[in-house]
């Protein structure tokens, strides 16, 4: 495999992010000034924003929720660093990941010594139906022409997964549990309540409007109520599907052998990948993610580790069958043991390998275009020991992960940081 | 006659016409539906096109109950749900269709694996003909 490196290491020092929500009285001025003076503020020795020499900004489609478009010097003079460059990123639900990979590769090339990377998105101000619209602009067109939405794809990967290893849609209810379980104790997170909590408030509603109270034995039991857990595009049921979101999430990148300056725990760039994948036409299985499977591979063979060094990971759950397939793809488990890794608590936050500890995209929510570096928010926060209530309880805790998905696949990244 | 470029326009005028057609590299003889006009496995250009025998089997599928905008108006919504899947052809290429001769109120009954067969589905849009590809059990 070919050893890929920076022309100079890279270091992160400074990260934050808006918790994640539906927002009637914000918008996405209002939502970046919230994560980028919560970033300024968590650089340990103090930061000047003047340092600030570019800024990468991942956004998929405020053109189409908020009709404006070039968002990057909109962003720019908000956070008074205009006239200096600004540039926009655009990869579906990864498009901050890219931010925040062109922003490494713009000071591993000896270019600029800090920059701004990160990521905004506000999708609550249109229904419902205008969302799903938006966010089918970037689906395949063969596939959007006979009829298929976002849950729709995700619903045939289903399917196929099921129809190759025997799991079923119950196995997917455990990642939709799991992920519930850590929301609460994540502040920042849009839906902070368990499935359990979900299920007694629903019980206690009706019972004081005086209808009869849903007997529901579990957890399993309400997610198979078809009634509480309708299908959107079988088997993607509504608890398999992340919410719709606003929120913003930005970093600041220094070079490594600046970053002293600012903090004494940056966290070192040890891999970054990225791929790119195509539709259910061309695909070589509909049982896997090829653009996760390259983006690894870069990471992996950047990096030198091998994916049992990854001590945590965020990974992209739009969907509940897509964080299950994608710990196969990033190489945590064997292929078609993904369903029995979560099944068996494999990957809950006092797991051998905790997925999501922020309550992933299911729970937390997900604003596309801050996604890539929320999910890096949350490296920051569990490598520095600064995950309260969620922090993973692993000795030695050195190395985490994110990877970050766009579209329906065709644009995955997978990022490798390290507390040295 | 123009010779007729390896495009999705092409390709849907066959559609409308009930041809499901790909292209097939001269160089090196690969198969794409739809059809491309470069080869991915080898470069090649010269491309021609093949038609499909319209037969094949259910890779895997889905049964959509909030479907998009032009769906709803044909009528589907959460109590009347479609299906729609990929078909691996008899050819060995794959297709996204609609699945119909089925029941997609009744997911369960569908079958990864079953034998299907082409139909094709018209609607209009803005006064054009345009033309789904469907499949249904053979
Ligand atoms: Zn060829």
């Amino acid at each position: 495999m070919k050893k890929r490196k920076l022309g100079r290491g890279v270091a992160v020092i400074g990260a934050g992010m808006t918790k994640f929500g539906m927002y009637k009285n914000k918008d996405s001025k209002d939502l970046f000034a919230e994560a980028f003076n919560e970033t300024i503020a968590s650089v340990d020795k103090g930061f000047d924003p003047n340092e600030i020499e570019a800024l990468y900004l991942g956004n998929f489609s405020n053109d189409f929720f908020v009709h404006q478009s070039h968002w990057a010097p909109l962003i720019s003079d908000l956070i008074g660093l205009s006239p200096k460059p600004a540039t926009r990123t655009e990869g579906a639900c990864a498009s901050s990941a890219l931010a925040f990979r062109e922003g490494v590769f713009a000071i591993a090339s000896g270019f600029y010594d800090i920059v701004l990377v990160g990521g905004v998105e506000e999708m609550s101000k249109t229904s419902t139906e205008e969302v799903a619209e938006g966010l089918a602009l970037a689906t395949v067109p063969y596939e959007g022409r006979v009829g298929f939405t976002f849950p729709g794809v995700f619903g045939v990967i289903a399917t196929a997964y099921f129809a190759k290893y025997g799991a079923s849609h119950r196995d997917l209810m455990n990642v939709t549990i799991k992920s519930h379980n850590n929301a609460p104790l994540n502040p920042k997170a849009q839906i902070p309540f368990t499935i359990r909590e979900m299920m007694n408030t629903k019980i206690e509603r009706a019972k004081g409007k005086g209808r009869p109270a849903p007997q529901w034995k579990d957890e399993i039991e309400f997610l198979s109520d078809l009634s509480a857990n309708p299908p959107v595009a079988w088997p993607m049921h509504l608890y398999d599907c992340c919410p719709i979101s606003d929120g913003a999430s930005c970093m600041i990148l220094a070079a490594e052998e600046i970053a002293g300056n600012f903090t004494d725990k940056p966290l070192n760039v040890i891999g970054i990948g990225q791929g790119s994948g195509r539709g259910f036409h061309s695909a070589k299985s509909l049982t896997s993610f090829e653009a996760t499977q390259n983006a690894a591979k870069e990471a992996y063979g950047m990096s030198g580790i091998k994916p049992e060094d990854i001590q945590f990971s965020e990974v992209h759950d739009c969907f509940s069958i897509a964080e299950i397939i994608h710990t196969e793809d990033l190489g945590f488990f064997k292929k078609g043991e993904g369903y029995k890794a979560v099944r068996d608590g494999l990957t809950r936050l006092d797991g051998p390998m905790p997925v999501n500890t922020s309550g992933g995209l299911k729970s937390k929510g997900h604003p596309v275009g801050a996604t890539g570096t929320s999910q890096l928010v949350e490296v920051w926060k569990q490598l520095r020991n600064e995950a309260g209530e969620r922090q993973v309880k692993k000795k030695n805790l050195r190395i985490g992960a994110a990877h970050n998905l766009g579209g329906t696949g065709g644009t995955c990244t997978f990022t490798i940081l390290e507390r040295r | 006659m123009e010779k007729k470029i390896f495009s999705d326009i092409e390709y849907n005028e066959y559609l409308n016409k009930k041809k499901l057609m790909g292209s097939k590299c001269k160089k090196c003889g690969s198969l794409f539906t739809p059809p491309r006009p470069i080869c991915i496995d080898c470069y090649g250009t010269d491309m021609e096109w093949i038609e499909m025998k319209g037969t094949g089997k259910l890779a895997a599928f889905t049964c959509i109950s909030i479907g998009p905008p032009f769906m709803i108006k044909e009528g589907f919504d959460r109590k009347h749900p479609y299906c729609v899947g990929v078909v691996e052809l008899d050819e060995g290429t794959k297709v996204d269709a609609r699945i119909e001769g089925i029941d997609p109120g009744k997911p369960e009954t569908i079958k990864v694996g079953m034998p299907l067969a082409v139909k094709y589905l018209h609607r209009e849009k803005k006064g054009e003909k345009l033309t789904y590809l469907a499949f249904e059990p053979a």
